[in-house]
């Protein structure tokens, strides 16, 4: 299993109700229901893979964070889990203010623009950066609003989100990452994983 | 119409008080079943039928000698697998295939009780059936299953008995029938109304049948069933039988001649009262109505679990109206999932073979049949 969901996973506690948004194939859904919690339910906008989630008895729905998220009620669930897609959407801002509604915290995971391949991409070859992580041309990319982890800590703090945990992944090595360390983590890491809270 | 078959059946003995107000007693439920009911009787499956089927969902149907309505559905292997679960499916009453309905005899008058009938619904017919848990003696059932009307009864089940399903599927339905699928049942039910043998219902007696009005009842609804797509690719513009157009009212297209011969089929096997009371139950079907126009209300108390499935082309009984049973499950925190299944085959996927449809169905029941079975040991 990807690093990236077994650090999700050990932030979300034992028997909590669980929905995760872009669920895919169901792989952190199935690992979550076997280790952690049976009340776990998953969005999906793709239909094959909603099937191939409900062929393997997870509970998940059609649907789209943008517009589906709406239907369920205030904190109804402990944790909203958003994997790799908030910067695919329209309207992220509206997106992150849905989980903290539906959920009591959030866990948003951020490919991290702001490392140094990335940027120095654009800097010497300046074209549109192609690296592991995002590795779509400018012109068939599905990311609409690339961040950085720093752009992520200043949109938390102008929208009074708190981040209680936040860490960093460099080539699958877990780093701590907060405010004091975030210029160099900002360069050194490809994903950031932030658990936040209105 | 058959007075032909004695079919299976189990006489209620006990009162059953109806929404219209009167009560019925001793009346017949037919029947079939397929598979084999386990020693822990936690296998069973009730399966619901749609307007114009009937409790042969499988096999050989004996009126028709065709398939079972649900044959790629419900079978040894397939996705609900009678290899592995005992299915019950009755006649709905109102119907036409030896349940309590337009066209049982009178006892006192010898004759058809045509429109003596009282006008049902689908509540009706939901607590007219559960007599069969108790006729099995079956605590709780592991599954209710069905399609469009089959969907609307399997809501209201869950609703009136919120402990008794493990599983609640309900397929290419809605919780409220909209004013376009009135309508649409309307043309139908004015259509066997015009016929001059309809004779206020009593074509039996007066040794007539309003054949006429059934089948064009049947060809406008099954326009419903099909998408334009579907339609199109099949017959498009194509002629019968013929080089160039006839200049006459014959059938000229493909298409003209497919729904006459639908509905001239039809009428062999469908009673023309039943075709008025059932899609009148449906019209009158509004579940959240039921709770004060609050539909999460209706499955406040349920203990089942949901899947809620609908086709993309399926314009009857849109992805739209099946989502709004999702959306009022998840307002109370029920354990539901769904998808829309992409077909070109319009309302009539789920009858139909849609590989996507049969796997997903198949693999949710297995899936969780395995889950269902943990737990208890």
């Amino acid at each position: 299993m990807k690093k990236e969901f077994k650090l999700i996973s050990e932030l979300i506690l034992q028997n909590s109700k669980v929905l995760d948004v872009g669920c895919g194939d169901g792989e952190l859904m199935k690992y979550l229901k076997d280790n952690k919690t049976s009340k776990i339910r998953g969005l999906e906008i793709s239909k094959n893979k909603v099937q191939n989630c409900l062929s393997k008895g997870l509970t998940v729905i059609e649907g789209n964070a943008e517009n589906d998220l709406q239907q369920f009620p205030n904190n109804s669930f402990d944790f909203v889990i958003l994997s790799q897609t908030l910067q695919a959407f329209l309207d992220p801002e509206k997106v992150i203010s849905e989980l903290l509604r539906v959920g009591k915290k959030a866990i948003v995971t951020i490919p991290n623009f702001g490392y140094w391949k990335v940027r120095l991409n654009l800097l010497i070859k300046g074209t549109m950066p192609v690296t592991e992580n995002l590795p779509n041309e400018w012109y068939n990319t599905p990311n609409l609003h690339m961040c950085t982890l720093r752009d992520f800590f200043n949109f938390c703090s102008k929208r009074e989100i708190k981040i209680f945990k936040s860490l960093a992944l460099k080539n699958d090595k877990t780093l701590n990452l907060s405010a004091k360390n975030l210029a160099w983590r900002n360069l050194e890491s490809q994903l950031g994983i932030f658990l936040i809270e209105k | 119409m058959n007075k032909v078959k004695q079919f299976k059946n189990i006489i209620i003995t006990k009162p059953q008080k109806l929404d219209c107000g009167k009560e019925i007693s001793n009346f017949p439920i037919s029947y079939e079943t397929y598979g084999n009911l386990n020693e822990k009787k936690d296998n069973a499956i009730l399966v619901f039928h749609a307007l114009t089927g009937d409790q042969f969902a499988s096999g050989k149907n004996p009126i028709t000698n065709k398939d079972g309505w649900w044959s790629y559905a419900l079978g040894s292997g397939k996705a609900i697998d009678t290899e592995k679960f005992f299915v019950i499916c009755a006649n709905v009453i109102g119907g036409c295939m030896g349940s309590y309905g337009p066209s049982t005899i009178d006892e006192k008058t010898g004759k058809p009780i045509g429109t003596n009938f009282p006008v049902i619904t689908i509540n009706d017919m939901v607590n007219a059936q559960y007599n069969l848990l108790e006729h099995f003696k079956i605590d709780k059932l592991f599954a209710v299953i069905g399609g469009s009307m089959g969907g609307m009864q399997v809501l209201q089940f869950v609703s009136n008995f919120p402990d008794k399903a493990h599983i609640a599927i309900p397929i290419a339905c809605t919780s409220s029938h909209s004013a376009q699928n009135i309508a649409f049942n309307e043309l139908g039910r004015q259509a066997i109304l015009a016929d001059t043998n309809w004779k206020n219902g009593l074509y039996e007696q007066n040794k007539t049948s309003p054949d006429k009005g059934l089948a064009v009842a049947r060809m406008a609804a099954h326009i419903t069933y099909l998408s334009k797509k579907g339609l199109q690719e099949k017959f498009g513009r194509k002629l019968q039988e013929r080089d160039d157009l006839k200049f006459s009212f014959d059938a000229d297209f493909q298409i003209e001649s497919y729904l006459r011969y639908q509905g001239s089929v039809f009428v062999d096997r469908f009673d023309a009262n039943s075709y008025l009371y059932i899609t009148r139950a449906m019209d009158y079907f509004d579940l959240s109505k039921q709770f004060n126009g609050n539909l999460s209300a209706a499955f406040s108390n349920t203990t089942s679990k949901f899947f809620v499935i609908s086709f993309t082309s399926d314009w009857l009984y849109p992805t739209a109206e099946n989502r709004e049973i999702v959306i009022a499950l998840n307002a109370i925190g029920v354990d539901v999932g769904f998808v829309e299944i992409e077909s070109d085959k319009g309302h009539d996927s789920f009858l139909l073979d849609v590989p996507d449809f049969l796997d997903t169905l198949g693999n949710y029941l297995k899936t969780n049949f395995k889950t269902v079975n943990e737990k208890r040991i």
